[in-house]
């Protein structure tokens, strides 16, 4: 594996001559957080943060995003039908994005990317990036990425992962697309492998070390899905939620979507939107019923969905990279940590006593 | 890369009103490109979403077979947006058709045995593209006896009123249709709730007879207790669930029971299936 060395003070001129090829993203500084942004000479990105409130889910699947246009002007004779919206992909770049991020894109890619089906507005963006990691070096208190499957230092899921030695960057080259990028970028400082390896493990080591909070999940995949549904757990759980959907927001790895019309005269779009399932509407037919109708329901679909649904669904680990966001976020302290061992701790039903 | 959300252009060919209290129409769609006609290939039990620019899309079941060509049928409730904006449509007026979705009854498993059809209300659609289906001279050989029990509130409730007149005249199916109360003087079948006639015409269960069941939640709730008791095993009983859907792929999330899309994994399940499967249904 290649190793090279960009000094601190070489990165602003990589970044120029990567525009050339990519549009180029990462961290930026905004007034109260920082968030994902298109850099440029005014806009460098800074790498002095935690994590970003928002994740950076939204460069592959966006809030809002147009899937078709139409027109129903009746003059027209292609009114009424659906043409795909044509876009513009440019090949990103997205330096500083952090490894339980990078790896969040890789669990959702299951959901859009299937044997059947691909999404092709998702696969698209997904394809056109480039993702050059940043090591979590201070992780924040909340995170647990460590027992949620990943880890300060993965590198699951990235092109390069950037590791942060002072005055320069160690990155560990991990595809041909990392490769290209640093060509591109004229970062060619290889540095012996050894060393650099000696000098990440030791970093790693601290980073890992500094991980305090954690999640059990060995148990989930044997536990019965009708006895975790009906656990008696979930009304507590979900007692002080207030449905506000924060949580699904911030999070890496929720994916689901809405689609809607949009017309302005005789000329209409069809998007699709972020949605959530912590709202009523999410799931209410036409009729009126409601199979989630309740919010112990939708907390319970939350929490089912990313540690037992797709825990058999994909029988690869839990739908959660422990990024911490939502256990950050959530305005009632409803900590995903917590739930996960309540879910991962109960008992076989057929082994307690009924009295 | 082919996209799955892009509906096939299609033309109202014609609309008919099913029911007496006029909020049910089959639509009849030709598709505009002969092509998409073959690629909407469908099998009886699934769906398709209908699209209409400017309102949106909505799942419905395929109610046509695929032994009927050139057009594709379907019959619609009126309930909300899109819907209401369907039954004001004409014939010649251009919408979509994404599809064909979901997966279908067990064809193959069934080949050979019993199928006794059960069916209420409006839930019938995809019940009439199974009759018509194996009724097809090509298909009928392959099926032993065919049973069907279909009721609704009253007679002017029934959907596809004429070619249920003329199954009854057929031997080789087995009509026992039904109306819940009948101040009609002239209505020849049968009177009593679905279960009822159910547990009173439906062959017994065994291993060579499957019964497909769709219809209102209360319907199925007092259906299956009468299908325990003629012994029909819960992976001989077949049901088709409808959620609120968006995508119709496993794609926006919100269809799921447990770790099942209803639209991908679904909407065709056994009884068996759903006995380990949450409620949320
Ligand atoms: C597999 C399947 C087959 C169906 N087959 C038929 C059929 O043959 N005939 C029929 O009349 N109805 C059928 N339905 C129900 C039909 O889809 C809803 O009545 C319809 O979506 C309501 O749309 P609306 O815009 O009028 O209602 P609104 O309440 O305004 O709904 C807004 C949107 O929510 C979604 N939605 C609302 N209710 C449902 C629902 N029950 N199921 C799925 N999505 C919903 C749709 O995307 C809809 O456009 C079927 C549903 C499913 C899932
Ligand atoms: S952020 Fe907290 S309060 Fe808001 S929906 Fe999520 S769990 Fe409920
Ligand atoms: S309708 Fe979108 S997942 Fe089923």
């Amino acid at each position: 594996m290649k190793w090279i060395k960009i000094e601190k003070e070489d990165f602003p001129r990589g970044l120029k001559a990567l525009a050339e090829t990519y549009q180029c993203l990462g961290p930026v500084k905004g007034e109260k957080y920082h968030d994902f942004k298109v850099l440029d000479e005014n806009r460098p990105p800074d790498f002095d943060f935690l994590n970003t409130p928002l994740s950076p889910k939204f460069l592959v699947e966006p809030q809002s995003e147009i899937l078709f246009e139409y027109t129903l002007d009746e003059k027209k004779e292609d009114a009424h039908i659906l043409k795909e919206a044509q876009k513009d992909l440019p090949p990103r770049l997205v330096v500083g994005i952090r490894p339980c991020d990078a790896a969040a894109f890789l669990l959702v890619k299951r959901n859009f990317d299937t044997e059947k089906y691909k999404d092709p507005y998702w696969v698209r963006a997904y394809e056109a990036l480039t993702l050059f990691g940043l090591a979590c070096q201070t992780p924040c208190a909340a995170c647990f990425c460590t027992t949620a499957g990943g880890g300060p230092f993965d590198e699951a899921g990235l092109d390069a992962l950037m590791v942060d030695a002072g005055d320069h960057f160690l990155v560990k080259i991990l595809t041909e697309k990392g490769e290209a990028a640093c060509n591109t970028a004229g970062w060619e400082n290889v540095v012996e492998e050894k060393a650099a390896l000696d000098a990440a493990a030791l970093l790693k080591e601290t980073a890992e070390s500094k991980i305090a909070s954690t999640v059990e999940t060995d148990n989930l995949k044997q536990q019965s899905t009708t006895a975790l549904y009906d656990a008696p757990f979930w009304e507590e759980v979900s007692f002080s939620c207030i449905n506000c959907g924060t949580c699904t927001y911030v999070c890496p790895t929720c994916w689901c979507f809405d689609i809607q019309d949009e017309c302005y005269g005789c000329s209409g779009v069809r998007m699709r939107n972020w949605d959530s399932c912590m709202y009523p509407l999410f799931t209410l037919h036409g009729s009126g019923h409601n199979p989630r109708g309740t919010k112990l329901h939708r907390v319970r679909q939350r929490f089912m969905h990313k540690l037992k649904y797709y825990v058999d669904k994909y029988d690869d680990g839990i739908q959660c990279v422990g990024c911490g966001r939502c256990v950050v976020s959530c305005p009632v302290n409803i900590d995903i940590r917590r739930v996960c061992n309540l879910m991962n701790a109960l008992p076989d039903p057929s082994t307690v006593c009924p009295v | 890369m082919f996209n799955p959300y892009l509906p096939y252009p299609v033309r109202i060919e014609e609309i008919v009103t099913e029911t007496e209290d006029k909020n049910l129409k089959t639509f009849k769609f030709a598709f505009l490109k002969e092509e998409d006609e073959d690629k909407f290939a469908y099998t009886p039990g699934q769906f398709a979403e209908l699209s209409v620019a400017g309102k949106g899309e909505i799942p419905i079941g395929i109610a046509s077979s695929p032994t009927e060509k050139g057009f594709v049928l379907f019959t619609v409730n009126k309930v909300g947006v899109v819907t209401t904006h369907l039954h004001a449509m004409q014939p010649g007026d251009i919408m979509g058709i994404r599809g064909p979705l979901g997966n279908w009854y067990p064809w193959e498993e069934m080949e050979g045995k019993n199928v006794v059809i059960i069916g209420g209300g409006f839930a019938f659609t995809t019940l009439r593209s199974s009759i018509v289906y194996m009724l097809h001279p090509d298909n009928r050989p392959k099926f032993k006896d065919i049973h069907v029990i279909y009721g609704a509130r009253t007679p002017g409730m029934l959907l596809y009123r004429e070619e249920l007149a003329s199954w009854e005249q057929r031997d080789d199916i087995h009509m026992h249709i039904t109306v819940d109360a009948t101040t009609d003087p002239g209505w020849k079948y049968n009177v009593g709730f679905v279960p009822a006639i159910t547990e009173k015409k439906a062959p017994p269960g065994d291993e060579e007879t499957y019964a497909i069941v769709c219809g209102p939640p209360i319907m199925i709730k007092f259906t299956q207790p009468v299908l325990d008791n003629l012994g029909y095993a819960h992976d001989h009983i077949i049901m088709s669930l409808e959620n609120r859907m968006k995508c119709g792929i496993g794609m926006c999330g919100r269809c799921n029971v447990g770790k099942e899309f209803v639209c991908k994994d679904g909407p065709v399940f056994t009884l068996a299936q759903l006995n380990t499967m949450p409620k949320e249904y």
